[in-house]
């Protein structure tokens, strides 16, 4: 007998799949598992004091009451706007989609600080754009946005396209013969609508309306641009003025704040894996969207809406922000006289931890990228074609880093490596290493999701033919499966190079001198009143954004349907 | 080369025994066919050969070897095997020279020895200076060729062609029939050819194995399948057989009887070890079977339907009072046979199946 044969396929085939789930296990679940070891028995021993006082505290609640006003709003407007467009670019004739999704889905990609300082650049009394048409509030006067208004109002714009496109994905697997029935059976068409599409859409539709909670809730970004300088603190913020203060000793303290966040966001969560039970990521082949609604008459009108509402919440900020970035001081009026690029020059060679932002937010944004891939193309080998119960609970805690609040990482990644490492000794609190470990485990699903999709759609019988002609595992991964995942791996990877490229949340708790990131530098201009700096980098982090999703575009022939949010 | 030998192979997929309890030997050389409707296992039977599922009982070995056993499983890039898949399976990011080259470089083989066996793979399906194209860009037909290189160019002891044909349209199915039939002739490679089309597995196979619901039927050379069917599953299946109660009255012992079928005597042939039986079933052939004189002895049908097939009608009939019993025949145009009209047919041969009655 020969026991022996096939021994070293199986040994590489399982010490591949349990590096896999090791790593896994120690971007996912360890953080999460010392937080939750932290707000039960803080400094390693059972005790209720801390949990009491924190939640005792006014402080706390009006936070939380604060963080559930600003969410609940934030998500009701991105419904409204997000539904209704998801609604007319799916079902109806409108010309120009590709262009109008581009613009509609930019600025989720944009940083969320950005996207409020330019926001408060539209209204401010010092508003470049208000002063060229001579309607700025007067000096003085206090920006309307420093509000709970204001953060809903930039909350709703930011998500509005995370509702879109969850409604909008599943529009894309209606049959339009579903519609079309109706219509043939003289339903008026806001009949339809009522009878037959929304009661259809239910799932996605509370499905976007939990994510939409769930990201207000954890929106670092916006709160701080808005609500620090309108004194109106939420549980993020809270969290971060509270570490920034007063340094780890309130440790144990803000770990039962992130895990109160944790738990209106698990709460969301569950509500949303409860409506999408049946959900998976396979993308059906009959991709025959249904638009079946013929506008008419009606079509240029609906069309000049949607772009007067693509206007309103990209064009406006995004040149308000551009002025303002092209000023020397914040309130002086733009002309040819005034203009200036002084503000680009000191960021570029003038200002060290502006440079040095720039260079470690591209290192750990490209770093981050390539390492999530080389850990999704073989993760998602296992979980696609390897199917296990080990490897669907791998599926299911890949996800959590991400579905959480980013303080809560932040926080339970603070505590895991407050002391040295054991064994070696080493500590990377307060180094550039322990945001990207963040960044790793945030980001992983963004990578991994693309990749997942991309493998439902490869014959397995090409890695089959591979095996037959002799190749194992890891020369199969490499010289077979990876090039022809390549493209959503590289979609992945841009992905994720985005995101942690505007990424302010974890960095914000994490930086220390030397490991500042683009989102902590912008911040702390901001904070310190210098907005024509602030404006000057965010335009730069929005140039670096859109040139790079443009040039995904060059890729999208290849890629599995819906892989790249922003492409039709 | 070698053998493959399967022995009692099991395999089950929660309560499906896809592949029930088969025993196959098959020669060094041989070219055997798996013939099978879609679904009776002959894919799991494939992919049990193969090494991509594992055998829940049983044992197969290729040659002395046993790569299958309950409590061993040599992975398939162990198994020294080709495949040829049902959709080719060439890997679109490689150039024709490059898929066919896979499989060398894999074993080590280096250049200028790898470039050179290429080449011959190559030549051996008629695809010289094809070797910098992307499959993309080539016919169904030479993409079936790339695929053949690909999997012998490594000289695998055992080749398994997974339907390799279905791809393909009727004219290009031929011409690569004939490909395959000159291929094995000249390479001598153990072959597996599984497919669902009798045509093509009675025009290439020495032997072919015909399974239903996961349990072998019969193994046998194409033409003791169609004369001597094993049993009424496989008469039926196999050129469309009539399978005809009938009662043996006298054998001779050396496979010749005298049976009656409703009435009608007739010779036919059965296997040595039958002995006379008041029941039996036959498996008889439509070119057996002739429209005779009403008057003349043969059995009372009445006709169905006539079907016209160029040149021919097909005539479907039933045994006279027995509307489950179905024959069917050919009528040389022009024919007035419509529905409903009564013939008398004279059957010329037939065979007793083994396992009806009288054994």
């Amino acid at each position: 007998m020969t026991h022996t044969e096939g021994l070293r396929e199986r040994v590489e085939d399982y010490s591949l799949l349990w590096s896999l789930v090791l790593v896994v296990g120690v971007l996912s679940v360890l953080p999460l598992a010392r937080l939750l070891e932290e707000a039960i028995a803080p400094g390693g021993q059972f005790s209720s004091t801390v949990l009491v006082r924190v939640l005792s505290s006014a402080a706390t609640w009006t936070a939380t009451r604060h963080s559930l006003v600003t969410a609940l709003g934030g998500t009701l407007l991105a419904v409204v706007v997000g539904g209704v467009v998801a609604l007319l670019v799916s079902l109806t004739d409108i010309r120009g989609r590709n262009a109008f999704v581009f613009c509609f889905v930019l600025p989720m990609m944009i940083a969320p600080q950005v996207v409020a300082l330019a926001w408060l650049q539209v209204f401010g009394p010092s508003s470049p754009l208000l002063k060229l048409i001579g309607l700025a509030p007067a000096l003085g006067s206090r920006n309307p946005l420093y509000s709970p208004e204001g953060i809903i109002l930039v909350l709703g714009i930011q998500y509005a396209p995370l509702v879109f496109l969850t409604l909008r994905a599943g529009l894309r697997t209606m049959p339009r013969e579903l519609i079309e029935a109706a219509l043939a059976g003289g339903a008026a068409p806001m009949t339809v609508l009522r009878t037959i599409v929304l009661p259809l859409m239910t799932p996605p539709l509370v499905a976007g309306i939990a994510l939409c909670f769930v990201s207000c809730l954890g929106n670092f970004g916006i709160p701080a641009v808005l609500g620090i300088p309108g004194n109106y603190p939420v549980l993020p913020t809270l969290i971060y003025q509270r570490l920034a203060g007063l340094g780890p000793a309130v440790l144990s303290e803000v770990a039962v704040l992130s895990m109160l966040i944790g738990f209106i966001a698990v709460i969301g969560i569950l509500l949303q894996d409860l409506m999408l039970r049946r959900r998976d990521f396979r993308i059906s082949t009959t991709s025959s969207t249904a638009r079946a609604f013929e506008l008419r008459g009606w079509r240029l009108p609906v069309e000049i809406g949607l772009w007067t509402l693509s206007a309103l919440v990209l064009f406006v900020p995004l040149v308000a922000l551009i002025l303002t970035s092209l000023v020397s001081s914040v309130g002086v009026p733009i002309n040819s006289a005034t203009a200036t690029l002084s503000n680009y020059d000191f960021l570029l060679f003038g200002h060290d931890a502006a440079r040095r932002a720039l260079v470690n937010s591209f290192s750990l944004s490209a770093t981050a990228a390539v390492a999530i891939v080389m850990i999704a193309v073989p993760l998602a080998y296992f979980l696609v074609w390897r199917r296990s119960r080990l490897l669907r609970m791998v599926n299911l805690v890949t996800e959590m880093p991400y579905a959480l609040p980013g303080v809560v990482l932040a926080i339970a990644a603070i505590l895991l490596f407050l002391k040295p490492l054991p064994l070696i000794g080493l500590s990377i609190y307060n180094t550039v290493w322990i945001i990207l470990f963040c960044y790793l485990a945030r980001f992983l699903v963004l990578g991994l999701r693309p990749i997942i999709s991309a493998y439902y759609q490869v014959d397995r019988a090409l890695e089959e033919a591979a095996q037959v002609a002799g190749a194992r595992l890891m020369r199969r991964l490499w010289t077979i499966i990876f090039p022809l995942v390549a493209p959503a791996a590289t979609a992945g990877a841009l992905l994720i190079f985005l995101t942690a490229f505007n990424e302010l949340t974890v960095s914000a708790l994490l930086w220390s001198s030397g490991s500042e990131t683009l989102g902590v530098v912008f911040f702390s201009f901001q904070q310190g009143g210098d907005s024509t700096y602030a404006a000057a980098l965010g335009t730069l982090t929005v140039i670096v954004t859109t040139i790079l999703m443009l040039s995904t575009l060059l890729l999208a022939g290849r890629l599995p349907l819906g892989v790249l949010p922003w492409r039709d | 080369m070698a053998r493959l030998t399967i022995e009692r192979a099991t395999k089950s997929f929660g309560a499906l025994r896809a592949v029930d309890d088969v025993s196959l030997d098959v020669k060094d050389g041989e070219f055997v066919a798996i013939l099978g409707a879609s679904g009776c296992g002959k894919t799991t039977l494939l992919r049990l050969i193969a090494g991509f599922e594992r055998i829940d009982g049983g044992r197969i070995l290729i040659g002395d070897n046993a790569v299958s056993t309950t409590q061993a499983h040599v992975p398939p890039e162990r198994r020294r095997i080709g495949i040829v898949f049902q959709a080719y399976a060439l890997w679109p990011h490689m150039t024709v020279a490059e898929n066919v080259a896979y499989g060398l470089s894999v074993a080590g083989v280096r250049d200028p020895e790898r470039a050179r066996r290429v080449a011959a793979a190559l030549t051996l399906v008629e695809l010289d200076g094809y070797g910098e194209r992307r499959p993309a860009l080539l016919s169904g037909g030479q993409r079936q060729r790339v695929a053949l290189a690909r999997c012998l160019v490594t000289e695998p002891s055992l080749v398994l062609l997974d339907e390799p044909l279905a791809n393909l349209d009727v004219h290009l199915r031929a011409s690569m029939e004939d490909e395959f039939a000159r291929f094995h002739e000249r390479t001598g490679t153990t072959m597996i050819y599984i497919t669902h089309d009798q045509a093509e597995a009675m025009a290439l196979a020495d032997r072919i194995a015909v399974m239903d619901e996961g349990r072998l039927l019969q193994f046998a050379a194409p033409s003791q399948l169609y004369r001597e069917p094993a049993n009424e599953t496989v008469a039926r299946f196999v050129g469309d057989g009539i399978v005809l109660p009938v009662a043996v009255r006298s054998v001779d012992g050396s496979g010749g009887c005298i049976a009656d079928v409703y009435g009608h005597v007739v010779t036919m042939r059965c296997a040595p070890a039958q002995r006379a039986a008041g029941t039996a079933l036959a498996c008889l052939r439509s070119r057996d079977l002739a429209i005779v004189e009403p008057a003349a002895a043969g059995v009372s049908a009445r006709v169905d339907r006539a079907i016209y097939q160029g040149g021919f009608f097909r005539l479907e009939a039933h045994v006279e009072g027995a509307p489950d019993k179905l024959l069917h025949l050919a009528a040389p145009e022009p024919s007035a046979l419509e529905p409903g009209a009564a013939i008398k047919v004279d059957i010329a041969d037939g065979w007793i199946i083994p396992g009806t009655g009288g054994n």
